[in-house]
């Protein structure tokens, strides 16, 4: 049992660390839910692939560098450590990619990858709806065979898409055989925000931010080429874990590393006796459980590294995260004191963490997991199909 | 990069695994608790006879906390972190036979001073005569007794015996949690599993969520990556929210001396506040990290 990094390994984190260092802007760049943030964040993207930074686990083809998953953590640690930009393309580059590279046809691969890894085409997430939240499986948009174009027509409704007020493309689960059940007869469909039938309408967020929108399908055509994985096949494509060999669907420890080591800093410059006081012990838990997810993170890549997969320990881990961000933003704010509801980089971090427990499945249906599929808890009783 | 025990580790848990629970641990410490060590001193004996006494010195923390997980998942009573923890780094060398200790102010009393071979106040020795009143624990297998007379600390020491008291609240709450999740299958209300009910799925999701982020700091803290400080807070928050909803899961049968769980509940109690409490660990934590430190 060792946590010793190799030369090779210590070599790729001094590459990083320098490059980071000489390119990440000085000044925090605007939201990347508003029009000029994200242009600048695409920007960003780009530079990043010009050095091969922006997916460091992908092939060379791709822009990637063939880093190894110990690499990749290591990549993270320094890109949090430097202050960098939030990724824009994160839904293309850490969700839909691993599946791409899973499921998708060479052709594909080809096509979207490269435009995913500089930034030029940012993917939206398209999967609850407005009757389908964390019970995914009854969502009711549907794709119906068209033979004469040879492709699929979507209609529907998805909802709570983020990135999609301002993306490109975006992907999701569309119910393709109306006679079956739950999750069966569904298939994931690739497919441009700007294609006729689609309608986008920009939500804004707890910051008043577009950083999710609805997405309306009225007839909009999709070909046979952007149908990834089997046709009835979506469920399972969508919710495969292989992808976890490339690491991309773990959640950074080094942001909350990052995190937590910024708090010890505004804790110690605080000069409020009182508050300091008070807020000394969530400093050092947030420091700690940062700490701990970094070395169970170090555990996870240990065991994918060796062939084994994440399975249901993904929701142990999402449920671990999201409580830490808030809890660790949280006491950021108790630190701030009176200046806490004032406009800052706490805030934001604060909003945004408030998302946590909700998304990618909501923590409830996390513990659902954790308790059945790793506890082995009896199922509930299912309620009443529709 | 490997952060995962090696086969020899492995074989160690798997060892002493395998000696505990064919060893009727409960049953050795409520007679300990009882005044009636003989069953625990042959327990010791072999448990000695495994190694466990010599792996602080010839080992490594790694195996230390692989053999505290497991004295900690069955109970296993005596000083065992005085013994095979704080004492063999302190002094150097293996300690023969059973061995406890009082370091004030972190652990104001010895345990089971009365039936050790060696007393020491910090690494000083003391003679019998030394060992005062006895003191009742919440943990009813914590001997505890006065000792008179004044000793050093040993800092390397002290956090292997910080470290191995983690891995010991580490291993007894996994055992709560094992226990409950074995009565939460098995006991019925409203026609169904209590298991199946969201309310206990949750709270049991979230004691194996806590354990799960509390194990990484104690190998991490036995590699000398971060400070054994951090594995305490962890294990204790971890342990003792396994013991609270334990308790709460088994119901009033869990609120008995006589059910086997209530070894556990009280023990991770006493371990909270053994060799640091909570807020001596974070607080140090604390000083370490605005100091630019931690591991």
């Amino acid at each position: 049992m060792d946590l010793q990094l190799s030369e090779s390994e210590l070599a790729f984190q001094a590459e990083a660390r320098a490059w980071l260092a000489a390119n990440v802007p000085a000044e925090p760049l605007p939201s990347l839910d508003t029009p000029e943030g994200w242009v600048l964040h695409q920007e960003w993207e780009a530079r990043l692939a010009a050095a091969r930074w922006s997916v460091v686990s992908w092939p060379r083809e791709y822009h990637g560098r063939e880093a190894s998953l110990v690499e990749w953590v290591i990549f993270e640690e320094e890109y949090y450590r430097a202050g960098a930009p939030l990724r824009v393309s994160q839904n293309g580059i850490f969700l839909l990619a691993p599946i791409l590279f899973d499921h998708g046809t060479q052709e594909q691969q080809d096509r979207f990858l490269p435009s995913m890894a500089t930034g030029e085409q940012v993917w939206a997430q398209c999967w609850s709806e407005p009757e389908a939240g964390s019970d995914l499986a009854s969502l009711r948009s549907t794709a119906r065979r068209d033979d004469v174009r040879g492709g699929w027509v979507l209609n529907g409704q998805k909802t709570w898409s983020s990135r999609a007020a301002l993306a490109h493309w975006g992907f999701g689960l569309f119910r393709s055989d109306p006679e079956a059940q739950r999750h069966a007869g569904l298939t994931y469909f690739l497919f441009p925000l700007d294609a006729d039938g689609v309608t986008v309408r920009p939500i804004a967020q707890l910051d008043g931010e577009a950083g999710f929108a609805e997405i309306f399908f009225d007839e909009v055509f999709v070909p046979d080429a952007d149908v990834l994985g089997g046709v009835g096949a979506g469920w399972n494509v969508a919710m495969s874990t292989a992808g976890n060999e490339r690491g991309l669907s773990l959640r950074s420890p080094g942001r909350f590393c990052a995190a937590a080591d910024r708090l010890v800093d505004l804790w110690r410059a605080s000069d409020d006796a009182t508050s300091r006081a008070v807020t000394q012990a969530g400093v050092v838990d947030a420091w700690v459980k940062a700490q701990a997810y970094r070395f169970y993170t170090w555990g996870t890549v240990t065991r994918l590294a060796a062939g084994g997969d994440i399975g249901a320990a993904g929701s142990a881990n999402k449920v671990f995260w999201s409580e830490l961000d808030i809890a660790l933003h949280e006491t950021a704010l108790d630190v701030l004191g009176a200046d806490a509801e004032l406009e800052s980089r706490w805030l934001d971090g604060y909003t945004f963490s408030l998302s946590g427990p909700i998304y990618a499945g909501t923590n409830e249906v996390q513990r659902n997991i954790v308790a059945e599929r790793i506890l082995g808890l009896p199922r509930e009783p299912k309620g009443v199909q529709k | 990069m490997r952060f995962e025990l090696t086969d020899d580790q492995h074989d160690l848990a798997r060892a002493l695994e395998g000696l505990l629970a064919s060893s009727d641990t409960v049953a050795v410490a409520r007679a300990w608790a009882d005044d009636d060590t003989g069953p625990g001193l042959g327990l010791w004996k072999r448990v000695a006879d495994l190694g466990v006494t010599m792996l602080a010195t010839e080992a490594s923390l790694v195996e230390v906390a692989v053999a505290f997980e497991a004295l900690g998942r069955h109970a296993v009573p005596g000083p065992w972190v005085e013994s095979a923890a704080y004492l063999p780094v302190a002094l150097g060398h293996e300690v023969e036979g059973v061995a406890t200790l009082a370091l004030p102010p972190h652990v104001p009393l010895a345990l089971d001073a009365d039936v050790a071979d060696h007393v020491y106040v910090g690494t000083t020795p003391v003679a019998a005569d030394a060992v005062g009143p006895r003191h009742v624990s919440v943990d009813r297998t914590r001997r505890l007794f006065e000792v008179s007379g004044t000793g050093e600390t040993d800092p390397a020491a002290f956090d292997a015996a910080v470290l191995a008291t983690s891995a010991q609240l580490l291993g007894a709450g996994e055992r709560v949690l094992a226990d409950a999740v074995t009565y939460v299958k098995q006991r019925k209300q409203f026609g169904r599993e209590i298991g199946s009910y969201q309310a206990i799925k949750h709270a049991l999701a979230d004691v194996r969520i806590a354990l799960d982020f509390a194990r990484p700091l104690v190998f991490a803290a036995a590699l000398g990556e971060v400070s054994p400080s951090a594995a305490k807070v962890a294990c204790a928050d971890a342990a003792y929210l396994a013991s609270r909803t334990g308790l709460q899961v088994h119901g009033a049968i869990g609120y008995t001396a006589e059910f086997d769980l209530s070894l556990w509940i009280t023990k991770i109690r006493a371990l909270v506040t053994a060799w640091g409490t909570p807020a001596f660990h974070r607080e140090r934590l604390l000083q370490d990290l605005v100091a630019g430190g931690t591991r």
